[in-house]
């Protein structure tokens, strides 16, 4: 539980958003090119980092728009958000 | 050879005021190489390196564990064993544990505590009931105990439920399985490390994992805090850290790792003598021996590490609990933990071999791993041995999220993803 800085609406519980999981998975491009394993690693498989995250986030319960958060896994600190189609402001 | 504990033991050490009990087991330093390698010292990976030596005979077996053996997920969860799954797949391997967890304390020399006291189920809305009947008919059709329960036998089998059809989510029935209930978590790590321990089998608690060394596509070793180890067989047992080990052997797997809670309360008098879950409104609470109510909360909704978990996730339940248990309304709680979980997508676990020669997973046992420990250990061993599954795990390979032979367990998990 923490605070996320919704880049709409600014400062709010963590109970107010809903996390969307790992950030930056491209849907591919010819969907009917593609083998079974690259289906699979598209749809199931992740990064599940421990350490520092980039990952989406919708404001499901304000403005219900998707943002990107940049947050540690391993204390929940928020390094960076920035907004959907932005380039990541740290690497 | 260890000396058997039995009340005569019991006697005799009473003699010399029980200063004089055995180590259960030993504190060896790692030795150059292995021919298997356990990574995760809890009650999964020690039962896995149990029956290694056991039933396959491979005795010289190191189980690496970075902090102290059953410190993690073994011994943090609410200690519940049931089989009551929907799916032919789960049904065979949850029940294989249950069957194995009913001997198991004789098999150990090691009282686990085990306690059939039931595991019951409530059904909340039309939904949860024709669900929870279908599942109690697919139970049956798999030999697996299961009885429907309607309002009244709820009542009558729990008498503190409040059956009141004037409250939120009022009980509508319910699902009994007789044969499920709970066991000592701590006992079991402890009685399988002892087990493994006297066949040989070196457990190196403190010795943290830091790399796995592959050589194309087999596994030459591992890097730890205590330097490299060698093997050609590596089983990896590491629940919610599972991906950081996967990472260091350049794969990923489809997990998410989340923080799951539970919560005692204060000891009190036996108030509730079985186990009874509730999906719909996240409640599930039994009765430790010690007389804390042992209450499971949800997972919060995010990837993290931090073995703890939020306030409002403990709120939800705790109001859940209280509408249906108003008598536990002046109770005060006493701790608070959390654990890491690794979920699948499917809420059904991995017990697999890798693309990786050498390399075994066994992983995304999510909320809901403990009740499995010894089959799961079993059926482990027999993948790391022969190189082949077993039967009973073969439709949880990593294989099937590619194939889309999902099993799909979310309803019998029971803990909200």
């Amino acid at each position: 539980m923490f605070i996320i800085n919704c880049p709409y609406c600014g400062e709010r519980d963590q109970i107010e958003f809903s996390c969307g999981g790992e950030a930056h998975i491209e849907r591919p491009k010819q969907p009917t090119e593609l083998s079974d394993d690259q289906w699979a690693e598209y749809l199931f498989m992740r990064k599940n980092i421990k350490g520092v995250q980039f990952e989406r986030w919708n404001h499901i319960h304000g403005c219900r728009k998707w943002f990107n958060v940049v947050r540690d896994t391993t204390n929940d600190k928020i390094h960076a958000v920035y907004k959907m189609g932005e380039r990541p402001p740290i690497k | 050879m260890k000396n058997k504990y039995s009340f005569f033991a019991l006697i005799k050490n009473a003699f010399s005021g029980h200063e004089n009990w055995q180590r259960a087991w030993r504190d060896p330093e790692p030795k150059k190489e292995y021919d298997a390698i356990i990574i995760g010292g809890g009650g999964h990976g020690l039962a896995t390196a149990y029956y290694l030596a056991k039933k396959h005979k491979i005795t010289n077996i190191a189980v690496v564990e970075k902090g102290w053996i059953g410190g993690g997920n073994t011994g943090r969860n609410t200690t519940i064993i049931r089989s009551n799954y929907l799916w032919d797949a789960s049904a065979g391997l949850y029940d294989h544990a249950l069957k194995i967890w009913e001997g198991l304390s004789q098999e150990l020399n090691y009282n686990v505590m085990f306690s059939q006291r039931g595991v019951m189920n409530l059904a909340h809305n039309l939904q949860d009931v024709r669900d929870l009947k279908r599942r109690t008919h697919a139970n049956r059709l798999n030999g697996i105990d299961a009885v429907w329960l309607n309002t009244e036998e709820v009542k009558k089998f729990c008498p503190i439920i409040n059956t009141s059809p004037n409250i939120r989510y009022p009980v509508l029935g319910g699902t009994l399985q007789r044969r499920a209930g709970t066991a000592r978590h701590d006992a079991v790590a402890w009685g399988y490390a002892r087990g493994a321990d006297e066949m040989g089998v070196d457990i190196i608690q403190n010795c943290e994992v830091k790399g796995i060394k592959r050589n194309g596509d087999t596994v030459e070793g591992i890097e730890t805090t205590k330097g490299f180890i060698k093997t050609k067989k590596i089983g990896v047992v590491a629940a919610g850290h599972s991906s950081v080990i996967a990472n260091m052997a350049g794969l990923r797997l489809p997990l998410e790792s989340k923080p799951l809670q539970a919560l005692v309360s204060e000891p009190v008098k036996p108030i509730i003598d079985t186990v009874v879950m509730s999906n719909a409104v996240h409640a599930y609470v039994s009765q430790s021996d010690k007389g804390e109510l042992v209450i499971g909360a949800g997972t919060d909704s995010y990837i993290s590490y931090t073995q703890k978990g939020s306030h409002n996730v403990v709120e939800e339940t705790l109001r859940a609990i209280l509408e249906l248990y108003p008598i536990f309304s002046r109770m005060k709680m006493l701790r608070q933990w959390g654990g890491i979980v690794d979920i699948c997508p499917d809420a059904s676990p991995v017990i697999s071999k890798t693309q990786v020669k050498g390399l075994y997973f066994n992983c995304g046992w999510g909320t809901g791993g403990f009740k499995a420990t010894p089959g799961s250990g079993d059926l482990f061993a027999h993948t790391i041995a022969n190189d082949e599954p077993h039967k009973l795990n073969a439709a949880f390979n990593l294989n099937r999220f590619v194939s889309g032979d999902l099993v799909d367990e979310h309803g019998a998990a029971a803990v909200a993803h």
